[in-house]
C-alpha cells in the first residue's frame, strides 16, 4: 500500500511538472510575443522610492543587458517594476533549457524577486540548510523542482 | 538535535538532524516548548500533497522560549516566551499591510512551484511541503523563525503554555472563518468538524455575536466537547440527517453562515463517500470535497460559505450551479494569524477563551509517531496531542 502511495506521489509530482511544462511548450507557439514578454512585479513602495538606476544589487548587476520599465501602480499598490532581456537566444526557453537551469530568464526571474523583497522586506529569505538530510528518489525530483522554483513561475 | 521526519507516506520518525541556524538578520532561534499535531499534518503524512522529501521536519504550530536574536530583530530578546504563527509573513508586502498575511509575497522559497499550482505562490508555512516554502518545521528541539518581529508573540503572564499553544494555529484559523465569513448578531452559524479548528470557529462565531451556532461531526468525545466546552449545539451526522435537521432548526431558511472545517479528507456515510475515495486513491481528484459540498446546499439564500479546512488542487462534483442559484458567497482562506493572535491572546488572558481541553494527549517527542497514529485514528478520544521535545 505504502510503495502504491509512493508512486502515485511520484506520478502526481511528475505529471503536475509536464502539464505545467506543456502549458508553456504549448502557449508559446499561440503567443508569439511569449518570448519578449516583460516579467512584472508589484513592489509595495511609493513610485518616489524606487528609481531605475538605484534597483537593488541583483538588477543593478544585469548593467544594461536588460530593459527597465517602472511605473505606479494603481490604487494603493505601489509601484510595478517590469525587466526584460534585450537578447533572448531562440531556444533559451526550452523545457529541457529550463529544466537544466540554462534559460537566462530564470536568473532575472530570480533577480526580480530577490530585488522586490529587498526593497520591501529588507531581505531576501534564506531556505533552511540542508534542505534535507538524506533524499530518495521522490524527493531529489522534488529538490530538482524546488532548486528551479525560485526562477520559474508565471511572474 | 532531534526531529520529528517525514520519511514517506505514512511513514515518520524522530531522527537526527543538524541544528537550525541564523540564515537572515531577522531570524530568532526558538527552543521548543511544545508544538501540537494538526489535522493539515495528515495531509502530508498521507502522500495528498506531493512535494515532500524524506527527512523533512514537519510541524507547524507551536510555542517556544528564543534563545538567539538575529541582528536585524527589535521587538524580541532571548528568553521571551513566544507563540509562533504557522505562516510566515515578512510583514511589508502589500497583502501583509492588508492584513492578508498567509499570502505574503517574500516568505515562500520555492514561489514557482506554487504558482504553477495556484496561479500565484502563497506564504511560507513552517514544514508543510516544499510548495508551501520549504521551510522546517517544528517538531524539534528548535526551529528558526524568519520575520520574527512579526510572527512571533509575547505570551501575558498568566497564560500557560497548553493554553497559548493553540494560539499558533488552530485558535486564529478558526476565528478567521467566522470573522472573514461576516459572522455578525443574529445569525444563525453551521460549522463542519469538531476538530481544533472547527471547535474555535464555533466559539468564535459566539463571541461574535451568532445567535445559534450548530456543529457537526461523527465523534460522540467531540460532540461532547464542543457541546460542554464549547456552547455550541451539536449534530451527529451519523443518526441525523443534517440538511433536513438545519431547516428545521432554522425555520425552513439554512444557516446564515456555513464554516466548513474538515478539510481535503473528508469522511462521510453517504455512497457518495465511496466515489469521492475512489477518485481521490485513483488521483482523479485530489481532494474530497463532501462538506463543501453539504454545506453549500445547507447554506440560506444570500449566505456565507466559509471554506476553512485545506484542499490542495481539484475536485470533483462541485455544485457550482448551487452557488450561482442561491446567490451564495464563498469564501475560503489560508489562516491570516498576525491579523488575530495579539487580540487572541488578550481574550485567553481574560477567559473569554478556552483551549486547553483540546490538549487530550502529552507526549514526549520520541513518542509524536505514536501520537501521529493515534490523532490519525482518533483512538482514545484524541483531539490534539501536544508534543513536549522537552519531555
Amino acid at each position: 500500500m505504502t510503495l502504491r502511495k509512493s508512486l502515485w506521489a511520484a506520478a502526481a509530482v511528475l505529471t503536475a511538472g509536464a502539464v505545467v511544462a506543456l502549458r508553456r511548450s504549448t502557449a508559446r507557439p499561440a503567443d508569439p510575443a511569449a518570448a519578449d514578454r516583460w516579467l512584472t512585479v508589484t513592489i509595495n513602495r511609493s513610485p518616489a522610492d524606487i528609481q531605475a538606476d538605484k534597483l537593488p544589487t541583483p538588477l543593478q548587476e544585469y548593467g544594461d543587458r536588460i530593459q527597465t520599465r517602472i511605473r505606479p501602480a494603481p490604487g494603493d499598490r505601489g509601484t510595478e517594476v517590469a525587466v526584460r532581456l534585450k537578447d533572448v537566444p531562440s531556444d533559451a526557453s526550452s523545457v529541457p533549457a529550463r529544466l537544466t537551469g540554462q534559460d537566462p530568464r530564470q536568473d532575472l526571474r530570480r533577480s526580480l524577486r530577490e530585488a522586490k523583497a529587498l526593497l520591501e522586506a529588507g531581505e531576501v529569505l534564506l531556505p533552511d540548510t540542508p534542505p534535507t538530510t538524506h533524499d530518495k528518489p521522490g524527493g531529489k525530483l522534488v529538490g530538482l523542482l524546488s532548486r528551479r522554483a525560485g526562477g520559474e513561475g508565471v511572474l | 538535535m532531534k526531529a520529528l521526519c517525514w520519511e514517506g507516506v505514512n511513514k515518520l520518525a524522530v531522527e537526527q538532524v543538524p541544528d537550525p541556524v541564523l540564515r537572515n538578520d531577522q531570524d530568532v532561534i526558538v527552543r521548543l516548548i511544545a508544538g501540537t499535531t494538526c489535522g493539515s499534518d495528515l495531509h502530508l503524512i498521507g502522500g495528498y500533497i506531493p512535494f515532500m522529501r524524506s527527512g523533512d521536519v514537519i510541524g507547524h504550530e507551536f510555542l517556544g522560549e528564543v534563545v538567539e536574536v538575529g541582528a536585524g530583530v527589535r521587538r524580541h530578546k532571548v528568553g521571551d516566551r513566544v507563540v509562533v504563527c504557522s505562516f510566515v509573513g515578512c510583514g511589508r508586502c502589500w497583502y501583509c499591510t492588508h492584513d492578508l498575511w498567509s499570502l505574503c509575497d517574500n516568505t515562500n522559497t520555492n514561489p514557482g512551484i506554487g504558482q504553477a499550482l495556484f496561479g500565484a505562490d502563497t506564504g511560507g508555512i513552517f514544514g508543510y511541503s516544499h510548495a508551501m516554502g520549504g521551510l522546517r518545521g517544528s517538531h524539534a528541539e528548535y526551529v528558526r523563525v524568519p520575520f520574527a518581529d512579526y510572527g512571533a508573540f509575547p505570551v501575558p503572564e498568566g497564560v500557560d503554555d497548553t493554553s497559548a499553544l493553540f494560539v499558533s494555529d488552530s485558535v486564529p484559523t478558526g476565528w478567521m472563518g467566522a470573522d472573514l465569513a461576516g459572522v455578525k448578531p443574529g445569525d444563525v452559524v453551521a460549522v463542519w468538524g469538531c476538530g481544533a479548528v472547527g471547535q474555535m470557529a464555533a466559539r468564535a462565531a459566539i463571541l461574535l455575536g451568532a445567535e445559534r451556532v450548530i456543529s457537526i461531526d461523527r465523534i460522540p468525545e467531540r460532540l461532547e466537547m464542543t457541546e460542554r466546552h464549547i456552547g455550541s449545539e451539536v449534530i451527529d451526522y451519523t443518526t441525523t440527517d443534517v440538511g433536513a435537521e438545519l431547516r428545521e432548526r432554522t425555520g425552513g431558511r439554512g444557516p446564515d453562515v456555513c464554516i466548513e472545517a474538515v478539510g481535503m479528507e473528508a469522511h462521510s456515510d453517504s455512497p457518495v463517500h465511496l466515489y469521492d475515495q475512489a477518485k481521490q486513491q485513483l488521483r482523479l481528484q485530489t481532494d474530497r470535497p463532501t462538506a463543501v459540498r453539504q454545506a453549500i446546499h445547507a447554506c440560506r439564500k444570500g449566505g456565507t460559505v466559509f471554506v476553512l479546512g485545506v484542499f490542495a488542487g481539484a475536485v470533483d462534483k462541485f455544485p457550482l450551479g448551487a452557488v450561482i442559484n442561491k446567490g451564495l458567497t464563498v469564501r475560503g482562506a489560508q489562516q491570516h494569524g498576525q491579523r488575530y493572535i495579539p487580540m487572541l491572546l488578550d481574550r485567553l488572558a481574560a477567559g473569554e477563551l478556552s483551549t486547553a481541553h483540546l490538549a487530550t494527549h502529552t507526549v514526549p517527542l520520541d513518542e509524536a509517531p505514536r501520537a501521529y497514529d493515534m490523532f490519525k485514528e482518533k483512538n482514545d478520544g484524541c483531539v490534539r496531542a501536544v508534543i513536549r521535545p522537552g519531555g
